[in-house]
């Protein structure tokens, strides 16, 4: 039945989280911006809600909550009106145990998920982007090649999120010249296996404080049991969808937030003896603003949806969503900044992070994950 | 919590509709064409809507809300290029009626709807000089020896030709604005009432468009829709209250139209490249994309935005809910997708889409009123810019 209700849990997730995306993510998003460092203390506050623990059977010590991807749609956007990047930040590792959650074997989950079931943060990486231009989740060059009863991995990837503190790496990689997404896998890669180099990204346009890993493999050797799935692998093609959605999530709580800023900012600023809010031309902005919001986080939630039902339709329907927020949060954040003239120019306000944020995030094919 | 699967009866439901719609597809271009005559009640071969009301019974209470059930069965039926009838809303005989009857419904006294309530009515409210503004109406209505005797002309009356009558809109006290706008139920046979003509158009062509005059047209005094003749201080009669409340249900229900021409212009153009050797990939990311697939992409992440608008301001409604700023932004939206996917599959499809052989430029004519009647998108905007900005309609004009 189509409904666009959340139950009792998740509008309370909301609530909360929309509190502290206002309280302590929003005040702090402009220093930490500018100094590029994401303090310890936000990730620890926000592990605290328990999101990514909530969702770990009990057998490994979580919490056996359902693992819903309408309700990290929901946190990740109530999150994101609030800071985009320390709602990376804070979300990254629930990426790698959703995808832990979703393909891994008995001993996979057993080995890996109980350490995300603390209280204290962990930071564990999927590694999905590399470092060609005009890279395509379904055209990696990182490969896997089988050696007797493991795999042989080479490449390099790129910006992983909190893949500087990372003590495993989900790697996905181009299995025995496979093409296409159906030949994408997943491989579970410790920091210290040999043949792995680590280190820090330079800085990004946006989510810039963000931390951020590079590395390279070379003839990495594993065991046949570090891939993602054991015999029956990933479905990349979900896995894929899970971050695109993600991102886009995420995105829609920043347009929200870009929105609810220039409002009365329009109302105040007063050009030719009345408010610009007055104005048809800056009206209709705001108008067309309000309205793609809502729009988009429908997008975002249909995707969200069919992917936790595994509807056949979900990759499509997670394709449309990406698609489209990618083309309507890039012009909010830019029409938000716009309204601000000059203003949304500098530093002192935060249009033109927001703007980078939003480009950077509907460019990733997903820092976090629905 | 949210979903956006259909039941198995629901989907049964759709594919029915969609049968319903196809079944006078064969005649469309026809009455395209000979656009004086007015459809017969049955077209031959012609699925009437009736053989879907069986499986309704089949609906479970956990099945999707009413309201938002019958968005999907507007936007299947309308996805078809079948002949577009007039606005066909149900009647206590179940004979179609028009807008008119639903303002009947919605403002009309008790005795009013039992005696008018088996007519078909039209709704006339726009003049040459006013369309969107609707309080600046300049037809006039005054009381006279127990008559209302109306002068003025209305235009864009849908259903106004074969209707028996029309909920018209005049001013009883032009200084009063707003407040002073009541509506009257004029019959065809009242003295003074002349049905000017019957307008030539872009698309819509088999359902009518009339233009009225009223010269000193006399109707009874008991002809007044309510029976409120008083001219309140401020803000807009009950009445004319009533009717923009109404706009409320009625929005989604236009906005459906307008996805329902992209979704058809979508669908052919898909189908027609398909045959052609272009398909999207769905695996394949952004920047491995043909052009055409990217394009159809963007159409049909467009339309399928629209069409959560549409389901989601009926929803609300479903579930009780107020849907005032929603019901604005799905007619935005579907009026911009009536307009930017027809043209982008012709833009898809190349020269031979503009040929009578084929019925894809007809989604571009048909869709494009979406985005005009029911408040355009411009109007639509204001609406919701007033909201969110906290101004009132004199604040932001």
């Amino acid at each position: 039945m189509i409904t666009f209700a959340l139950d009792e849990e998740q509008s309370m997730i909301r609530d909360s989280l929309q509190g502290f995306a206002a309280e302590v993510l929003a005040p702090a998003a402009r220093a930490i911006d500018e100094s590029g460092e994401m303090p310890a203390d936000i990730i620890k506050q926000g592990w605290d809600f328990g999101l990514i623990a909530a969702s770990i059977p009990e057998a490994y010590g979580g919490g056996g909550g359902e693992r819903s991807c309408i309700t990290n749609a929901v946190a990740l956007e109530a999150l994101g009106g609030g800071c985009a990047s320390q709602a990376v930040a804070i979300m990254a590792p629930g990426q790698f145990v959703g995808a832990l959650l979703d393909f891994g074997t008995a001993e996979q989950k057993a080995e890996h998920l109980p350490r995300f079931a603390g209280g204290q943060p962990v930071a564990a990486a999927v590694a999905i982007q590399e470092s060609q231009f005009g890279f395509a989740a379904d055209a990696q060059r990182t490969t896997a090649t089988r050696k007797g009863n493991g795999w042989v991995l080479n490449g390099e990837k790129r910006l992983i999120p909190l893949g500087d503190r990372a003590d495993t790496f989900l790697v996905l990689a181009r299995e025995d010249g496979g093409e296409g997404l159906g030949a994408v896998g997943a491989f579970l890669v410790s920091r210290d296996t040999a043949g792995l180099t680590v280190s820090t990204e330079n800085g990004t346009q946006g989510l810039k404080p963000v931390p951020k890993g590079q590395i390279k493999l070379n003839n990495v050797e594993l065991p046949g049991s570090a891939r993602l799935g054991g015999d029956a692998g990933i479905d990349a093609a979900r896995l894929i969808s899970q971050a695109r959605v993600g991102a886009a999530a995420v995105a829609v709580g920043l347009c929200r937030q870009a929105t609810d800023f220039a409002i009365p900012y329009a109302r105040e600023r007063v050009a030719f003896g009345e408010p610009i809010g007055k104005k048809q031309s800056i009206a209709f902005m705001l108008a067309d603003m309000h309205i793609e919001c809502e729009t988009m986080r429908w997008m975002v939630w249909k995707a969200a949806s069919l992917l936790e039902h595994n509807d056949p339709g979900a990759v499509k329907a997670s394709v449309l969503a990406q698609d489209y927020v990618r083309r309507k949060a890039v012009k909010i954040a830019d029409d938000a900044l716009q309204i601000f003239g000059g203003h949304g120019f500098i530093r002192d306000l935060p249009l033109e992070m927001w703007l980078r944020n939003a480009r950077t995030l509907t460019v990733l094919d997903g820092p976090v994950s629905v | 919590m949210a979903d956006f699967r259909l039941s198995d009866i629901d989907q049964q439901i759709l594919d029915k509709v969609v049968e319903v719609g196809n079944s006078t597809v064969q005649h469309t271009r026809y009455y395209e064409d000979h656009e004086h005559e007015f459809p017969p009640a049955k077209l031959e071969g012609e699925v009437g809507f009736e053989a879907v009301f069986p499986l309704f019974g089949q609906r479970k209470p956990d099945d999707t809300p009413l309201m938002t059930f019958m968005m999907a069965v507007s936007m299947a039926r309308g996805s078809t290029n079948g002949v577009v009838r007039g606005l066909g809303l149900g009647m206590p005989n179940g004979r179609a009626g028009g807008l008119g009857n639903a303002a009947l419904q919605s403002a009309g006294t008790a005795e009013q709807k039992a005696k008018w309530g088996n007519l078909f009515l039209a709704m006339s409210i726009t003049e040459p000089g006013a369309g969107s503004d609707t309080k600046a109406i300049q037809t006039t209505a005054r009381l006279e020896d127990e008559e209302w005797v109306i002068n003025g002309d209305k235009i864009f009356v849908t259903d106004g030709v074969r209707a028996d009558g029309a909920i018209v809109w005049a001013t009883i006290d032009k200084s009063a604005g707003r407040a002073g706008i009541k509506s009257f139920l004029v019959l065809k046979d009242a003295p003074g009432f002349e049905l000017v003509r019957k307008e030539k158009k872009l698309g819509i062509r088999a359902s009518d468009t009339a233009a009225y005059a009223f010269r000193d047209c006399r109707i009874p005094r008991d002809q007044m829709l309510g029976d409120d003749e008083t001219v309140p201080k401020g803000g807009g009669s009950a009445a004319y209250k009533g009717v923009m409340k109404t706009f409320n249900m009625t929005r989604p229900a236009v906005a459906s139209g307008g996805v329902a021409k992209a979704l058809g212009a979508l669908n052919f153009a898909r189908d027609a490249l398909a045959a052609e050797g272009v398909e999207v990939d769905w695996g394949r990311s952004f920047n491995q994309r043909s052009a055409p697939e990217q394009k159809l992409i963007e159409m049909e992440a467009d339309t399928e935005a629209a069409a959560l608008t549409v389901l989601h301001a009926a929803w609300l409604s479903d579930t009780r809910q107020p849907n005032n700023l929603e019901s604005s932004v799905c007619k935005a939206k579907g009026g911009e997708v009536c307009r930017t996917i027809p043209q982008a599959a012709m833009d898809l499809l190349g020269g031979m889409s503009v040929s009578h052989d084929h019925l894809v430029e007809k989604y571009l004519r048909d869709g494009r009123i979406s985005d005009i009647y029911e408040g355009t998108g411009q109007i639509q905007r204001l609406i919701i810019a007033r909201e969110i900005l906290g101004y009132s309609s004199e604040e932001l004009t």
